[in-house]
């Protein structure tokens, strides 16, 4: 399994594999060194990063519903000059990319987001227009296309680094919103952010979740994701690193095959913590069993027979 | 802390649908310290993606043999009280931060309700040269355990159930509080549901004796990267959501700021 091609490029950026660590899931990376050698990732997209430190929702943060898992974390985080100071020397340690998920409650925000990080040794950053959890900014601005296409712009011109634009699930036609980011300036999309949903304790007639709903993810999700991924990849010319439930290599072939360049793990990390190794070791495993030498023979690869 | 596979040795209900398990694992049985945990992959069904948390109990570091106890509330813990002796279990542990004995400390009150008596049982065992009194509170005698096992290394043991049915009838914390209007011992350390944390809370604030407790949280990786465990820690004018798993599950009293909404999910 020495010979296989895995590295993929990424709007100019080349990761070494196509496993990326999903933001939100894995922290900063560094909590998990322990578990997992972070040498081994394609890359890591850290904890939703936003301006000042955010203490995120009230607990209870996390629901356990059939193959999935409900959050409202809300994007806590110690903001991004901690991040820059404390967090990232530590993680600039690891052979791996460096993707840095950037939040905003106005346009403003986004654009100083991107000017902070523009001298900062970060490999891409990620635009979050998804996130479900926090009610301005987030998934508010990502069901629109219009505003989709404006603060890709904005950002775009403050940004030194690759942009991928990651998108919400919650919205009617999700190819508007890829065509929106495309033609905003978003060098990549990364799709799908978590699907809103809800549990209910039947024995206390409350909601599960401290925030009421929260996002969806997990297997539950998968066959959406793979769907929209695509939906996506036949609507536009940029990469996508697509995501939604992946727990083994086998579900990272089918998101290549759908037309996804690299895939990001989420909650396979909070499932056990070195699951994307594991994830990696079983996608080389079909490679090799499968007799494919080069991870560009799957990216699109689809066989389809569309319907008259 | 590691992830590894331990093996059942046993697995019995000690109580109304208390469940203490008996499992070989060396890295837990040598390293533990009261007040960790072990966070459990549930086994036979992959629809449960989460692991469980479950506090342990005693360790035997000349046989390996771990003890965890667990109350059966809902899927997961059904299968896991359906595991027989053989059946190996994929663990991560030990997690957290548990109990500390700060310099100086010679006696001390041992607090556990419910559920919570599991984990506290263990600083009785590891710390026995203490002098040690505890306070045990039940629901009532179908749900008691391990009574006899605090007696063991305690000077003396106080029981009390909500219906009266074993020990003295009312909140453990009742009971506790009159010893205090007489006795102060060095540290209180307690574990329970959030109505037996919060009285405790006012309890010891009153006499003005430092407790430390273990908290429980719906709970996701467990090793400090999802930051779904979160807990609000800190004084009512400044505070930050600290991480059960692992910034805890052991916190100062007077630090910990507890929503009266919430309620145990042992």
């Amino acid at each position: 399994m020495e010979n296989l091609k895995l590295n993929v490029n990424i709007a100019g950026v080349s990761f070494k594999n196509p496993i990326i660590a999903a933001s939100g899931t894995f922290g900063f990376g560094v909590e998990y060194k322990e578990y997992i050698d972070l040498n081994h990732l394609g890359g890591i997209s850290v904890t939703g990063l936003t301006l000042e430190p955010r203490k995120g929702n009230p607990p209870p943060r996390i629901a356990e519903t059939p193959s999935g898992i409900l959050n409202s974390v809300g994007l806590q985080n110690p903001g991004v000059d901690y991040f820059i100071d404390s967090i990232l020397p530590k993680l600039k340690q690891y052979d791996t990319n460096i993707i840095a998920n950037i939040n905003g409650n106005t346009l403003d925000e986004y654009c100083h987001m991107a000017t902070r990080l523009q001298q900062i040794d970060i490999d891409m950053l990620e635009l979050n227009l998804s996130c479900p959890n926090v009610k301005q900014g987030g998934v508010s601005f990502g069901t629109d296309p219009e505003m989709v296409y404006s603060i890709t712009k904005a950002v775009k011109e403050h940004s030194h680094q690759p942009l991928i634009v990651k998108l919400t699930p919650n919205v009617t036609d999700i190819t508007e919103i890829a065509i929106a980011a495309q033609k905003g300036g978003g060098d990549a999309i990364s799709l799908v952010n978590t699907f809103l949903g809800m549990a209910i304790d039947v024995k206390t007639r409350r909601p599960v979740l401290g925030n009421i709903t929260g996002g969806l993810s997990g297997p539950a999700i998968k066959p959406l994701a793979l769907r929209m991924v695509w939906q996506v990849s036949r609507a536009v010319e940029i990469p996508i690193i697509g995501m939604g439930g992946i727990m083994t290599g086998e579900d990272v072939v089918e998101f290549l095959l759908a037309g996804a360049t690299a895939v990001s793990i989420g909650t396979a990390n909070l499932v056990t913590p070195d699951s994307m190794v594991k994830i990696l070791y079983d996608f080389k495993t079909y490679m090799h069993n499968n007799k494919v030498s080069s991870i560009d023979e799957l990216i699109g690869g689809l066989i389809v027979k569309m319907p008259t | 802390m590691s992830r590894h596979i331990a093996e059942v040795v046993e697995n019995i209900e000690i109580a109304c649908k208390i469940y203490k398990m008996t499992i070989i694992s060396n890295q837990v049985a040598q390293s533990a310290y009261p007040g960790q945990f072990i966070h459990i992959s549930i086994p036979h069904d992959e629809s449960l993606l989460l692991r469980r948390p479950i506090s342990i109990n005693r360790v035997n570091r000349n046989n390996n043999q771990v003890d965890i106890i667990y109350q059966v509330v809902g899927k997961g813990t059904k299968i896991l009280s359906g595991l027989e002796k053989g059946a190996e279990l994929d663990i991560l542990g030990p997690l957290g931060k548990g109990f500390w004995i700060p310099k100086g400390t010679k006696k001390i009150y041992i607090v556990g309700g419910g559920c919570g008596v599991a984990p506290v049982r263990f600083i009785g065992e590891r710390w026995d040269y203490l002098d040690i009194t505890s306070f045990l509170g039940f629901r009532g005698k179908p749900w008691a355990y391990q009574i006899d096992e605090f007696e063991r290394f305690s000077r003396k043991v106080f029981v009390s159930s909500d219906d009266g049915t074993i020990g003295y009838k009312g909140s453990i914390i009742s009971l506790l509080d009159k010893h205090l209007s007489v006795e102060n011992p060095d540290l209180v350390m307690a574990c329970g549901p959030v109505p037996m944390i919060q009285a405790l809370q006012k309890t010891v604030l009153k006499y003005d004796i430092p407790c430390q407790i273990s908290l429980e949280e719906r709970m996701g990786c467990g090793v400090g990267g999802c930051l779904v465990c979160s807990c609000a820690i800190g004084s009512k004018d400044k505070w930050d959501y600290k991480k059960v798993c692992t910034d805890g599950p052991v916190f100062w009293s007077e630090e910990v700021i507890l929503d009266g909404e919430s309620e145990t999910k042992c």
